[in-house]
């Protein structure tokens, strides 16, 4: 039996906000449902020197291969 | 990640792919104008049982039957059912069985009565294309070695090589890492190594690679309307080479 192709790489954008800054510039995220993931900033974040601090609201994107982990790709206001 | 498997866990395959092979020539011997494709599932499913087997396919995923039956313009995944095979069809069977927890996987596609020569050069063509892919599972290969096997073949005849479908490692589960395109690049992608057990499955369409899912939620038809043929085999990439764990005898004349 045949199998489906996957589809190159969907991921998957929520809303959270950030818990807790850990070493690493990783943080502790909670998401918009509830679930809180580890999230690492993204480079254009850290090209334009963009801080986040606990309590900021932010865009994570999470890959469909492990939902604990996302990449934080956008802050807001 | 793909699964490598012992010596010991391959002989196992390799029952089970001997039950496939033995099914698949008994299921082909018994196509014929006239006869239903739920009949040929009933006698797969008691043929397979019969080895001390188990259909793979039924109830994998909800699939309700014991093998696929893809008539003519249908691709694969094609439901068993009170289709009546008729002069000129082309008929694609698949059948999985597993056996004491190994899984084998292979198919065929044959012709129903007299058929069209295209539909013949079909056949040659996707049977040959398979042929050519399978010298390629060899280690220190790479799995798009085995992909643009496929494809040459297939495109040089001036058919098209289905892309939303693909072939699969197998093992203990039916569908294991990686996944095999029946397109590619030489040269790209993972490299095998001993061990793996991998299920080579062109896809062939006379027309357009299009394809569509149909309502039933399971059968692939190509988009074109086209004829499309389906042959399988379940092939471990072994130190002394590839081996056929599927081979039918009739295949061996």
């Amino acid at each position: 039996m045949s199998r489906n192709m996957a589809n190159k790489e969907e991921a998957i954008e929520i809303e959270g906000v950030v818990v807790e800054a850990l070493p690493n510039t990783m943080f502790r995220v909670k998401l918009d449902n509830q679930h809180e993931v580890l999230a690492h900033i993204s480079g254009k974040m850290r090209m334009h020197y963009i801080r986040i601090l606990p309590g900021d609201r932010v865009k994570v994107e999470l890959s469909p291969y492990d939902l604990q982990r996302g990449r934080i790709t956008y802050r807001f206001k | 990640m793909i699964v490598r498997k012992s010596d010991a866990e391959i002989a196992t395959i390799a029952q089970a792919g001997r039950i496939v092979a033995d099914c698949l020539e008994e299921l082909a011997a018994t196509v014929q104008p006239g006869v239903t494709t739920r009949a040929l599932d009933q006698l797969a499913e008691e043929f397979i049982r019969g080895r001390g087997g188990v259909p793979t396919f039924k109830g994998y995923r909800g699939f309700p039957k014991s093998i696929c039956t893809s008539p003519n313009d249908m691709v694969v995944h094609g439901i068993p059912g009170k289709h009546r095979m008729r002069e000129g069809d082309v008929l694609s069977i698949d059948v999985g069985v597993t056996y004491d927890g190994f899984i084998a996987d292979s198919a065929l596609t044959v012709p129903v009565g007299e058929v069209s020569g295209q539909a013949l050069r079909l056949l040659d063509v996707t049977r040959a294309s398979l042929e050519a892919a399978i010298p390629r599972c060899a280690v220190g290969n790479r799995l798009g070695d085995v992909s643009h096997a496929v494809q040459a073949v297939v495109e040089a005849a001036g058919f098209s090589v289905v892309r939303s479908l693909v072939g699969h490692g197998v093992g203990r589960e039916m569908h294991e890492d990686p996944q095999i395109p029946n397109y590619g690049d030489p040269g790209h992608g993972a490299q095998l190594e001993s061990g793996m057990v991998l299920a080579i499955e062109p896809m062939v369409n006379v027309g357009d690679h299009e394809v569509f899912l149909a309502p039933d939620g399971w059968s692939i038809h190509t988009a074109d309307g086209s004829l499309s043929a389906h042959f399988e085999h379940t092939v471990a990439v072994t130190a002394g080479g590839p081996r056929v764990l599927t081979r039918r005898r009739s295949e061996r004349a």
